[in-house]
């Protein structure tokens, strides 16, 4: 049995040293290479900490190779990563780091500009990589660890206004690995075409089923996905076969009329997660990509990337929703009313989840933890951790599952979880903001901000709003109001908003 | 021109179009905006972006993306 994640990265060392295991633009690690500079990394890591095990190191990752061997560096020190996006602002790095307090920071790219954590020591990877491997540590370490030692520290919107680190261990992550293997009949053969940031769990798969399964990741940088032409040209020069996308992904490619210039002809594995994939962009990939398998995936980070998935084995008119599916094996799938089990197909429920697959918690947030993490209600004669996901699903006749919604005031934007009331929360603590009450246009896909306050300041809320927040969650636009519409309980009239501003 | 710079302010207020010219090089533009901005263009202006007019050439600057709608107005 495997309990220690390094297991894999030596196993694809020892059988495969010179294939490719990670590529960028520019560059090209090796299995061996990647060994080597994990167990090298990894030394350095451990001695900065003082051999310390079980802590956070941030890792300010970059679209590059250096960003996954700087995690695999971490996991061999006996520690966990935090994949921090430099480019965030400030004020947001701060919150994250204050949580955190790590006391490493591993940068990944030479132009890294100052970052706001002077606490803690900061160092390079390439300082790192050149110590050499102290067998002996690294050996010790490996005996040592436990599979509930976290692995990394991903993290979401929060709807308090401060971002929660989702803590997630090892176990979970090798179960991940080794149930998507055997669904989706995955192998050395696949080379995946990297979409999503590595502070984004969708990369998680990426990563680590490559590695147990001796793939190739092709790291795609950002930019290519505006110019799409350029992008399935690199696909194809480098013969990706496999993606797991976001849904945002997916919709941009067909919107931008891809295919009708150039198909990344080489896929064979389609998987998209993170919102409903609207049927309209499936038939248009799938039109153009007859030999390709296409599965919708499921699940939020705190479930480990995905806990339900169906594989498109019919077709679907443009107007249909495409089910989540059934549960991995290994995981526990109920829907419940309160506390009461739903299971006739046409009834609602939120969509809790039971399994190895839950997260350790969110990180210094028992408050938060407790209330997500919960005794499963329908197990009343011994313990029973259940995730309570806030999404709501019912059972089809088919005995699958279909998303319906959210329970609260969740969304997804551009692939990204956002809480509206965190926004909304970024936007009070402007000087100038009296009250402020955000909406999601689905229709368009754009945040919208309503304010009220003594005189309209647009410019300047959003300036403020740039340096607090990261850039996906920046309205898109923003309506001045001398007084917000409130309902007859003095709540904020969201409706009323809703009808007369985005419908 | 000024048809434009309204059309780009409209669509993307959060961006400082003027004075510009690495809006896809530097990640100013995401794809997001990309996709947006190629809906409005077209309907604005009745021309057809396709994907092969998507370089960062034809995207990097207000002036590039009124070159390219005057030549795609002319074909």
């Amino acid at each position: 049995m495997v309990y220690n994640i390094l297991t894999y990265l030596r196993d694809a060392a020892a059988r495969w040293p010179d294939k490719t295991a990670f590529a960028d633009a520019e560059a090209v690690l090796t299995y061996g290479q990647l060994w080597d500079t994990a167990r090298g990394a990894g030394t350095a890591v451990s001695r900065r900490l003082g051999g310390a095990r079980r802590e956070p190191v941030f890792v300010c990752i970059g679209r590059n190779v250096g960003s996954i061997a700087a995690f695999w560096a971490v996991a061999a020190s006996g520690n966990f990563y935090v994949p921090i996006d430099p480019s965030l602002p400030d004020q947001r790095l701060r919150d994250i780091f204050e949580t955190m307090t790590p006391r490493l920071v591993v940068t990944t790219q030479e132009d890294t500009r100052p970052l706001p954590f002077t606490e803690a020591e900061t160092v390079s990877l390439a300082e790192l990589a050149g110590e050499a491997p102290d067998g002996a540590l690294l050996d010790r370490v490996a005996e040592e660890v436990l599979d509930t030692d976290p692995l990394y520290c991903i993290f979401t919107s929060g709807s308090t206004g401060v971002p929660k680190g989702v803590l997630v261990s090892q176990r979970s992550v090798i179960d991940m690995a080794e149930q998507f293997t055997d669904a989706f009949r995955l192998g050395p053969e696949n080379i995946y075409g990297n979409q999503a940031p590595f502070d984004f769990d969708v990369s998680v798969k990426d990563i680590f089923l490559a590695v147990k399964n001796g793939g190739t990741v092709e790291i795609l940088e950002k930019p290519l996905f505006s110019m799409p032409k350029r992008l399935v040209e690199r696909m194809e020069e480098r013969e990706v076969n496999t993606v797991i996308w976001s849904v945002s992904a997916m919709k941009i490619l067909s919107a931008l009329r891809t295919f009708d210039v150039l198909v990344p002809g080489r896929l064979r594995l389609v998987m998209f997660s993170g919102e409903a994939l609207p049927c309209k962009v499936l038939n248009d990939w799938a039109s153009h990509l007859p030999e390709a398998r296409f599965v919708n995936l499921y699940g939020p980070t705190e479930i480990t990337c995905n806990c339900t998935y169906y594989e498109i084995d019919r077709t679907f008119a443009d107007t249909e929703a495409i089910p989540i599916g059934r549960p991995f094996r290994n995981t526990g799938i109920l829907l419940l009313d309160g506390d009461e089990p739903v299971t006739e197909p046409g009834r609602t429920g939120e969509i809790c989840v039971t399994g190895t697959c839950l997260a350790l918690g969110y990180y210094r947030n028992g408050e938060r933890t407790a209330a997500a993490f919960c005794q499963n209600p329908t197990r009343t004669a011994w313990p029973e951790r259940m995730y309570r996901t806030g999404d709501l699903g019912t059972w089809n006749d088919r005995g699958e599952l279909l998303f319906l919604g959210r329970a609260d005031s969740q969304v997804k934007h551009m692939g990204f979880r956002i809480e509206l009331g965190e926004l909304e929360i970024a936007a009070s603590a402007v000087a100038g903001v009296t009250s402020a009450c955000c909406l999601y246009d689905h229709g368009k896909e754009q945040l919208c901000l309503f304010y009220q306050g003594p005189e309209r300041m647009d410019r300047e809320l959003l300036g403020a709003l740039k340096k607090a927040l990261p850039r996906f969650m920046v309205p898109a636009r923003i309506y001045y109001l001398e007084k917000l519409p409130e309902n007859r309980t003095g709540k904020i009239d969201r409706a009323a908003l809703r009808r007369t501003y985005i419908q | 021109m000024d048809k434009l710079m309204r059309l780009l302010a409209e669509s993307c207020p959060a961006i400082d179009f003027a004075g510009e010219t690495a809006l896809i090089d530097n990640g100013i533009l995401d794809s997001l905006d990309i996709v947006m901005l190629v809906g409005e263009l077209n309907d604005a202006f009745s021309i057809t972006i396709t994907a092969e007019d998507l370089v960062p050439e034809n995207f990097n600057s207000a002036e590039a993306i009124w070159a390219l709608v005057q030549r795609l107005q002319a074909e």
